[in-house]
């Protein structure tokens, strides 16, 4: 039964601005509502009916509304407005999470109105149209204009408006799902009538499991697997048996190689080749664990939250933050955050709604919601999200990215755990809901013009107030060694949390004591549930009691599911009785893994033609303005990238903070001066022409970060994070082979070793007949420590006077730049870093920064010296002169080509003039030469052509929020 | 004897690192008390010096920024700190501190003058350095320069009051206008970027008329070291460190006690 419920409506005070209300007008409009009517945002509330009028105005006026700034509108139950028709109210779906509801019902509280059982306070989002509208017209175009479909419904005030009554508790049961007699086609149908995302042979050994045991699964045990086998969790592809072959532009093969585990013998080999000491913790725990000093390590993970995102940008890039967080929590015994990283890829803004797929969602609204969802779990998390980007492409249009990646510090003698037979498995955090349901599976799946109405359940919504408190418990909890193990519920949930602790000894779990949102989950649903802000700690019986009080002093429940066994089995009872009862081994190793079939045929490039003249000036205010280049400070203005005052230097920098930085420095503890220099590189456009390119180019650009930053090659840690199209597909397993094969290559080189990484390979998109992948996109993450923080450099110039020194030398590759799509120069040779060379020339840079020789750096990357050198000065006020005839080259290339051509290991650098020689004493006879002075006036001044205003670079350069 | 901070501590607060280390650096013993406590023992304040609410989200901002905890002030504490005041005891908020500090009423806490902190001009969370300039009454916060640099990072920073040009007259009587937010030529400005949020007057802190309860939006705490400055002492936004100055002028009253 639904209830009656009184509805508050706070809009703003008349002379107030209502600039929510103007963006709804705007977006009705865009949307084709003809009514140019303004149109008014409230807050609104629900409160349960039998609350009386007093009781209601107090509510409304104490906790509510700000009485300055807002006026107070309050409906009775059963009340219809006179204009009922001209008001819309948006509110969630029944099932997705409403924090701020559940604040304002605990809330109650404190003004001694308390709620009884089962009565709830919800809130809404009211819109109200001055003029009359059409009712019909109005509430399809606010439908989506002014809701995410996915996850909420709008609805026309002119009918009461209720609190949905929580769900009646029905009962569930064991349930067998007899699977030993289907035929192939039926186990394929089986899986996919139950979402599981299992292959045939997967289903198979499943089947010839259970054969074996002479008895039928039940329906929580096929769950497990699934989750614990499924691509998200399991990446089988990368770490099974790989067979590539390279043919050349002719078909002919050239190459043929046999990995029996892909990401073993490419980018884990490295590390193991390399194995330096200062290595704790590498691909083994949630995130790697590097020294930071001889005490303190640094945890570092970055994931990806891709589907979940397509569907809404908000809720999906607000957990993918969330769930990074909670793997640095769930590092060792423990890491505390200190700061964030985000990277987004998105379709072009000119895809309008004609170009779009069915069912995808404008790249600028995922954009805008991307941005937002990490802003606001960020901040409250009081985590400083301090480097990332945002890549525009077409090939992102159906199926966005979003990689979040997270950083902490940790004590090195809480580097390690395990998981005790006789332990606690205590779950601590948030209820466990409906929410996420088939998380891990769904991504591993392709997304489909369905997907936006069939996979709501897979949205989740973050509540980061209740994981910051988990993260303030589990700090102090760490420190009184209160637990043995710790890791996060992710993907699978519980089921991967205790599955994953549980693996080297067994568990047993009672469902039934899981506390819940609402009642009538069944137990699978339960086990596989990922509500978020949850964490599964090992505590031994002794401790139980002191966790148990200090969760409760931070108001957050701690609840014991079972104890971890040494049966080496997974037990999972519900009432009492027993559902499901896995071996561990069976669990964690039954998992076939067929060779699968890698292609690639070269592309047969020639060099870039870059032409002998073009219009210089022109060309770079367009570069400067290209999606790529332009500047993303309006990103991380939103973002608190500051909070624990660690952050030293800064994503934008100079004067007037509109600079970009390349790699930034934050502190973990700002008494002490130490830090960590945060990179990355990503080269997709490269990387379409020659994947192994596009990974050399992206280890190349996220070492060029660190060291700029003041970073030490020697002691640079790096993560990989691929997501490619599905890699059943030969092709596309082809390009991701030779990505790995580059990271391989390049990180060997530099000698940086990988320490943690994420795959997510199914990132493409049905629709019709037609299967469309995303770019093959590599994230190269990188981190160094800083032992003095002060030697750090920024990129915007300090002081006229100082020459420019070009470090590195410039090649004529430009396939893939900026500019020969601007120029429409076609597809060409795309540039590499010279292995040899690239290594030594950061170790002499570093050498230079640590001397302190250098005033200011600047790598060069998309858009070239001519982006590079504009970038230096768009934080200052002051300008640059530069001659081309002076850049090393070993080759003749016109001035386009050395303008913008984007050959990776270079370095733009401001010297003061005495510390010339010294400087040459470090370059000795690497390719470097001064080009170029800083100048007291902001102009550039590139000789040959006419000097452009620093504020006319700045305005092409200028991004704004969609 | 050290002056001696008691830091609030509950759901959400997240910029208690970096304002203890600005008030140890100023020469405070501080210790963090969570609401929970606070409010089964109210007596714990009697232990202070200073009562500090750092920054940060708490309960979420849900119901606006700073209501909850604004509640739970009343609620718990409202007798509390009527006598933490009495003997002189000063109350200090920054960020979401002094969001709490307007909406339970601490702030400015002149009769007649209703004020509020609500959503930004931008409608968006800001994080941006800004330069304020004092009021006579707080300009001994500020001593190696004319102005304080500080990062504002917040979407709900914008004063506004119940009858504007009455409520600032009396606001400035009463010399409750601590500190604005001012243009790189040291004039008081509500133009965006150098006022990030369309602040009334400007106005970036609040004083009590009684002198004792400061509460200001941009946060001095995140601003203890030349290395903080986005310009990394270029020269154009001071040279840096200016926030603990500001410290020791705020725990200057009680830094010269004698055990007592």
């Amino acid at each position: 039964m639904k209830q009656d419920a009184w509805r508050v409506e706070l809009e703003p005070r008349s002379g107030q601005p209502d600039p929510v209300g103007e963006n709804a007008r705007k977006a009705l409009a865009n949307r084709g509502l003809e009514s140019e009517s303004e149109i008014r945002f409230a807050r609104g509330y629900l409160l349960p009916g039998r609350l009386d009028r007093e009781q209601v105005i107090t509510i409304a006026q104490r906790l509510l509304a700000d009485p300055v700034a807002e006026e107070i509108l309050i409906f009775e139950p059963n009340q219809i407005p006179e204009d009922g028709k001209q008001r819309l109210v948006v509110r969630r779906m029944p099932g997705v999470a409403d924090p701020e509801g559940a604040s304002a019902s605990q809330a109650l509280a404190l003004l001694e109105i308390p709620l009884t059982n089962g009565e709830t306070v919800e809130s809404l989002r009211c819109f109200r149209s001055l003029e009359p509208q059409d009712s019909n017209d109005f509430l399809k175009v606010a439908s989506r204009a002014l809701a995410n479909p996915t996850i909420e419904q709008v609805s026309l005030a002119d009918s009461p408006i209720r609190l949905r009554a929580t769900p009646d508790y029905l009962p569930s049961t064991r349930k067998e799902i007899p699977m030993r007699r289907l035929k192939d086609d039926e186990l394929s149908a089986l899986s996919s009538s139950m979402g599981l995302a299992l292959s045939r042979e997967e289903m198979r050994a499943i089947q010839d499991f259970f054969i074996q045991e002479e008895r039928e699964p039940t329906d929580i045990e096929l769950e497990t697997l699934a989750q614990t086998w499924s691509e998200h969790c399991k990446h089988k592809t990368l770490t099974g048996p790989v067979r590539l072959r390279v043919s050349g532009a002719d078909g002919a093969l050239e190459r043929e190689k046999v990995y029996d585990n892909l990401l073993k013998e490419t980018v884990f080999e490295v590390t193991r080749r390399l194995s330096p000491e200062w290595c704790w913790s590498v691909f083994s725990d949630n995130a790697g664990v590097v020294a930071l000093t001889e005490d303190v390590g640094i945890a570092v993970k970055v994931e990806t939250h891709n589907h979940p995102s397509a569907l809404d940008p908000y809720g999906g890039a607000g957990t993918g933050i969330g769930g990074v967080i909670r793997d640095i929590l769930g590092t060792g015994l423990g890491a505390r955050p200190f700061a964030a990283t985000d990277v987004f890829c998105v379709g072009l803004a000119g895809n309008d709604s004609a170009e779009r797929p069915a069912g995808t969602l404008h790249p600028d609204r995922i954009l805008e919601g991307v941005v937002a969802g990490v802003r606001d779990y960020g901040n409250r998390m009081g985590i400083p999200t301090v480097s990332g980007t945002v890549i525009r492409h077409p090939g992102y249009i159906a199926n966005p990215l979003v990689f979040a990646g997270c950083i902490g510090e940790i004590p090195r003698d809480k580097v390690e755990k395990e998981t005790r037979p006789g332990d606690f498995i205590v779950a601590v955090g948030g209820r466990t809901g409906r929410d996420g349901i088939h998380g891990a599976t769904f991504s591993s799946e392709a997304l489909h013009e369905e997907s936006e109405t069939v996979d709501a359940a897979a949205v989740q919504i973050g509540d980061p107030i209740t994981e910051k408190t988990v993260l303030d418990i589990l700090i102090e909890a760490r420190d009184k060694g209160l637990f043995r193990s710790v890791t996060d519920c992710g993907a699978g949930g519980f089921s991967s949390a205790v599955g994953e602790m549980g693996e080297e000894c067994g568990a047993e779990v009672n469902l039934s004591a899981a506390p819940l949102k609402y009642p009538g989950l069944s137990y699978w649903e339960v086990w596989i549930s990922e509500a978020q802000e949850r964490m599964v700690f090992a505590v031994p019986p002794e401790s139980l009691e002191e966790l148990q009080s200090l969760c409760q002093l931070h108001g957050v429940e701690a609840t014991s599911l079972g104890t971890f066994t040494d049966t080496g089995r997974l037990v999972l009872k519900w009432e009492g009785e027993e559902v499901g009862n896995l071996p561990m081994e069976f669990l964690h190793g039954g998992v076939p893994q067929p060779e699968r079939l890698a292609t690639w045929r070269c592309l047969g490039l020639e060099t870039t033609a870059w032409p002998e003249s073009i219009d210089e000036k022109g060309t770079l205010l367009k570069v400067l303005s290209h999606p790529s280049v332009v500047s993303k400070e309006w990103v991380v203005r939103q973002y608190d990238h500051e909070v624990q005052g660690g952050t030293v230097l800064k994503p934008y920098q100079g004067e007037r903070g509109t600079g970009p930085g390349d790699g930034t420095v934050v502190k973990p503890d700002i008494s002490r001066k130490e830090g960590v220099a945060i990179g990355c590189g990503i080269a997709i456009r490269v990387a379409e022409l020659d994947p192994w390119s596009g990974a050399a180019n992206a280890v190349d650009e996220a070492m060029r970060n660190i060291v700029v930053a003041g970073g030490d090659p020697h002691r640079t840690a790096l993560l990989d994070n691929f997501c490619w199209g599905d890699c059943r597909k030969p092709d596309r397993l082809g390009s991701l082979t030779l990505a790995a094969e580059g990271c391989h290559d390049a990180a060997l080189a530099f000698g940086a070793p990988f320490i943690s990484g994420k795959d997510s390979l199914n990132n493409e998109y049905r629709v019709g007949g037609d299967e469309v992948s995303i770019p093959p996109t590599l994230l190269c993450t990188a981190v160094a420590p800083l032992q003095d923080t002060s030697l750090a450099v920024g990129t915007q110039l300090r002081t006229p006077g100082n020459l420019l020194v070009l470090l590195g030398v410039t090649n004529s590759n430009g396939g893939g730049s900026v500019a020969s799509e601007i120029l429409g120069l076609g597809d060409s040779i795309p540039p590499s870093p010279d292995l040899e060379m690239a290594p030594t020339i950061m170790e002499a840079l570093h050498r230079a920064i640590q001397n302190k020789l250098i005033a200011s750096a600047h790598d060069l990357s998309e858009g070239g010296l001519a982006a590079a050198a504009s970038e230096m000065t768009l934080g200052s006020n002051y300008g640059l002169k530069l001659d081309l005839e002076r850049i090393p080259t070993n080759e003749s290339i016109p001035r386009s080509g050395l303008l913008f051509s984007e050959t990776p290991t270079r370095f733009l650098l401001e010297v003061e003039p005495q510390h010339l020689s010294r400087l040459g004493d470090i370059f000795k006879t690497l390719p470097w030469e001064t080009i170029g002075e800083v100048l007291g006036s902001p102009i550039l001044d590139i000789v040959g052509q006419e000097a452009i205003e620093v504020d006319q670079l700045r305005e092409a350069n200028h991004g704004a929020a969609p | 004897m050290r002056p001696r901070v008691l830091q609030l501590f509950t759901a959400g607060v997240n910029c208690d690192r970096e304002l203890r280390h600005a008030f140890e650096l100023a020469g405070a013993q501080v210790s963090d008390v969570h609401i929970r406590s606070l409010a089964e023992t109210p007596s714990l304040l009697r232990e202070c010096d200073m009562f500090a609410i750092p920054g940060g989200f708490t309960y979420g901002d849900d119901l606006g920024a700073g209501r909850i905890l604004s509640l739970e002030l009343h609620k718990f504490l409202g007798d509390a700190l009527f006598e933490h005041r009495e003997k002189d005891g000063s109350v200090f908020g920054v960020c979401n501190g002094f969001q709490v500090l307007v909406k339970a009423g601490l702030l400015p806490g002149l009769d007649g003058v209703q004020a509020s902190l609500t959503w930004n001009q931008s409608h968006r969370f800001e994080c941006r350095w800004t330069r304020l300039i004092p009021s006579p009454a707080v300009r001994h916060l500020i001593p190696g320069g004319d102005f304080l640099p500080a990062p504002a990072a917040h979407a709900e920073g914008r004063l506004v009051l119940g009858n504007a040009e009455a409520d600032i007259a009396a606001l400035e009587e009463s010399d409750c206008i601590a500190l604005r937010y001012a243009d790189a030529n040291g004039n008081p400005t509500t133009e965006y970027p150098d006022c990030p949020n369309g602040s009334t007057e400007a106005i970036a802190g609040l004083l009590s008329p009684c002198g004792r309860v400061l509460g200001l939006m941009p946060h001095p705490e995140r601003n203890l070291s030349t290395e903080h400055l986005p310009d990394r002492g270029a020269g154009k936004w001071g040279h840096g460190g200016e926030g603990v100055d500001f410290f020791k002028g705020l725990l200057a009253p009680y830094a010269t006690q004698t055990p007592g």
